[in-house]
């Protein structure tokens, strides 16, 4: 049953499982999703898909197994129940209840419910205030808080968007995270990045088990417990992504290296920013590089002492005058006093270690565009290509100088 | 698989805790297959108050196991005091030969021994080590552990519910997420946010609210928040509000009590810098 959406999960790249997929079977057999298709998106998304980065994924396949199925709306069991007595209503007045049972009089109940079923067949969306279907505040005889007493009411929460619906309309698609290649070597190459604090510093808080046993066996068996200092991982990194124009190619590329520091738990200290092809007076908070959302360079310097560890992600490449003039910045209407160059060479005065890493190939250095100002960085950073392995490089670079 | 136990009822929420549908009929389905559920959300977003409604609304007792990082899955299943033991045995006159004295059982331990069915909540799993779910497996799995010291095993009486919350700090391991069924946690949006606060807040003022809850979603998207408000900080925000007696216009102007909702230097800059360019709807 349905085995065919298995395979299409497993094709939008939901890893679903066989035993999973049983689960769900044992679900459906118990009963658990009677009505229709919105109750078997919910139950089978909570049996199959076990992060809310695959549900994009789960919707896409979704929305392409059961196109065009559309399950009738419930019809609660509340509303036959009022449709055989409906002189019962709560919250008529009397004078209403008279009305009513007088527009009853020659009202067939069972044509009525046909034609209930059949409004509401045809009626594709929410409607209100009309007087054919079935919606709120109207005088069709269907819905609520309108003005036909002969009528029958349909809750007004009534949401109406069928589960095929809501999976078209792809709300998760913030959550996904696809970055899963590639992003897990990166974290490997970083964790070289590793330089454990002296044995002299730090609270002693860890038991060293063998000196442990040793005094407690030259005390004839009382218990003394000896601790010693735990080594700590010390390094701190700022990390700069350059979110040019020229970086577009290498979106994921930059994505899977930023996803692999990010999952990095083990560093000290971890600080982002971005710029625009060079660094110039001001570093972005986020990748959308407005001056609202930004820190003077200056204070960054002032905040952060030198043995954070400066890592560049960037092309390096741009018009030479970006780079070398002053002024050439280039946003219109923004100047910048010194060239970029000049800061360039601040960064790399200030921090003990840095490192360049470029999403060019490094065989392409010499002749792809911008390869005079790649050439110029090259004379102020250490460069790398970004790759597994010009990380690695990158990271040796990074714990020793020379 | 073991057989599902039978329920007598099913959970519709409680009149202290606003679930949505989709979460009442996970929890139904996890409660009918016995598998543990898994719960996933922004911080703040009524996880560890979900677990409270689930035992209230099914009648049941709560047992709450708060995972530290430190956590071992031994801890939950029990712990053999063995320092106690040397201790009596070279200064206390106690007879140390009957080990089950110094066995406790942790928190999942003491679920399995419950005489009636418990709800037990398995709380921030993703603060432990990362082996810890994968250590919990076959427990979670045979609802049994051995206790090699006395020769015993702790067989579930009652297989309990178990509920797992986690902040997503970590991955949690594949062979955990298979046995579990999953529910995300999305953050409500006005009209749900409207009935979560008259939850809390009962006599609360309308228009109040209305205000308090749109200067609120606008200050979730300006952009640069290290840590976006949550449901909590609008609840104890919104009583700040009513208590301090302000004009209401001056809410959207000036966000006053600004730090009952951000709790970072860094945030509180960001969104005064955003109040003063004039970017309010």
């Amino acid at each position: 049953m349905f085995t065919d959406f298995f395979f299409l999960l497993r094709f939008y790249g939901v890893p679903v499982t066989v035993t999973e997929w049983l689960a769900l079977m044992r679900a459906l057999a118990l009963g658990l999703a009677p009505a229709g298709l919105d109750q078997f998106y919910t139950v089978a998304r909570s049996i199959l898909v076990k992060s809310e980065a695959y549900f994009d994924q789960y919707d896409q396949a979704f929305a392409a197994m059961f196109k065009g199925i559309e399950t009738p709306p419930q019809i609660e069991d509340e509303v036959w129940e009022w449709l055989a007595n409906p002189l019962d209503m709560p919250g008529l007045s009397d004078e209403e209840r008279r009305l009513l049972a007088a527009a009853m009089e020659g009202l067939d109940l069972e044509a009525l419910e046909r034609m209930f079923r059949e409004r509401l067949a045809e009626q594709d969306a929410a409607h209100h205030g009309g007087n054919r279907w079935v919606g709120t505040g109207g005088t069709s005889p269907f819905g609520h808080s309108g003005f036909h007493p002969g009528g029958i009411r349909v809750g007004g929460e009534s949401r109406n968007r069928s589960a095929v619906k809501v999976a078209g309309e792809r709300r998760y698609r913030g959550y996904r995270t696809d970055q899963e290649v590639g992003v897990r070597q990166f974290e490997l190459a970083l964790r070289r990045l590793r330089q454990l604090s002296s044995r002299n510093e730090g609270v002693p808080d860890e038991l060293d088990l063998d000196e442990t046993i040793e005094e407690t066996a030259a005390n004839a068996g009382r218990l003394s417990l000896v601790w010693r200092k735990s080594r700590k991982n010390a390094v701190k990194v700022l990390l700069l992504m350059d979110v040019g124009g020229s970086m577009h190619p290498y979106i994921r590329l930059c994505s899977q290296l930023f996803s692999a520091v990010n999952r990095s738990s083990h560093f000290k200290d971890l600080r982002f920013y971005y710029f625009h092809n060079c660094v110039y007076d001001w570093l972005y908070l986020d990748t959308s590089c407005s001056t609202s959302n930004a820190i003077s360079t200056r204070r960054v310097l002032q905040e952060l002492p030198s043995d954070y560890k400066l890592i560049v992600v960037g092309d390096a490449a741009m018009a030479p005058s970006e780079l070398l003039s002053r002024d050439g910045i280039i946003w219109w209407g923004f100047g910048n006093e010194e060239p970029g160059i000049e800061w360039l060479r601040r960064l790399h005065r200030h921090f003990d270690h840095s490192a360049w890493l470029n999403a060019i190939p490094q065989a392409d250095w010499d002749h792809a565009y911008g390869s005079v100002t790649i050439r110029k960085v090259r004379e102020v950073f250490p460069m790398f290509e970004l790759t597994v392995d010009g990380l690695t490089a990158a990271t040796k670079k990074l714990m020793v100088r020379y | 698989m073991s057989q599902p136990t039978s329920q007598s009822s099913t959970y519709t929420g409680t009149s202290d805790y606003i679930a949505a549908p989709d979460l009442m009929q996970t929890v139904n389905v996890a409660v009918q297959l016995s598998r543990p559920l898994l719960i996933k959300g922004e911080p703040g977003t009524g996880k560890t108050m979900l677990a409270q409604s689930i035992a209230r609304g099914l009648d049941m007792p709560l047992i709450v196991w708060n995972v530290k990082s430190t956590t071992k899955a031994q801890d939950g299943l029990y712990l053999y005091d063995t320092v106690q033991r040397l201790y009596d045995g070279q200064f206390g006159d106690r007879d140390v030969s009957d080990i089950a004295q110094y066995i406790r059982p942790g928190k999942l331990g003491e679920a399995f021994k419950s005489a009636e069915r418990v709800v037990l909540l398995i709380d921030e799993i993703d603060k432990a080590d990362l082996e810890f779910p994968n250590d919990l497996l076959w427990e979670l799995d045979q609802m049994e552990f051995g206790i090699p010291e006395t020769h015993e095993t702790v067989k579930a009486v009652h297989r309990p519910i178990v509920l797992i919350t986690s902040n997503a700090e970590k991955e949690l391991p594949d062979a955990f997420l298979r046995r579990c069924v999953f529910h995300y946690i999305e953050f409500p949006d006005e009209e749900m946010m409207e009935r979560i606060v008259y939850v809390h807040v009962p006599r609360l003022d309308k228009r109040l609210l209305d205000l308090a809850i749109q200067a609120f979603y606008w200050l979730r998207d300006v952009p640069g928040l290290q840590k976006k408000p949550s449901t909590s900080e609008l609840i104890d925000w919104v009583q700040a509000l009513a208590r301090g007696g302000l004009d209401p216009q001056e809410i959207a102007a000036r966000l006053p009590f600004m730090g009952v909702l951000l709790k970072k230097d860094h945030d509180v800059d960001v969104a005064q810098r955003a109040l003063a360019g004039g970017r309010r709807r």
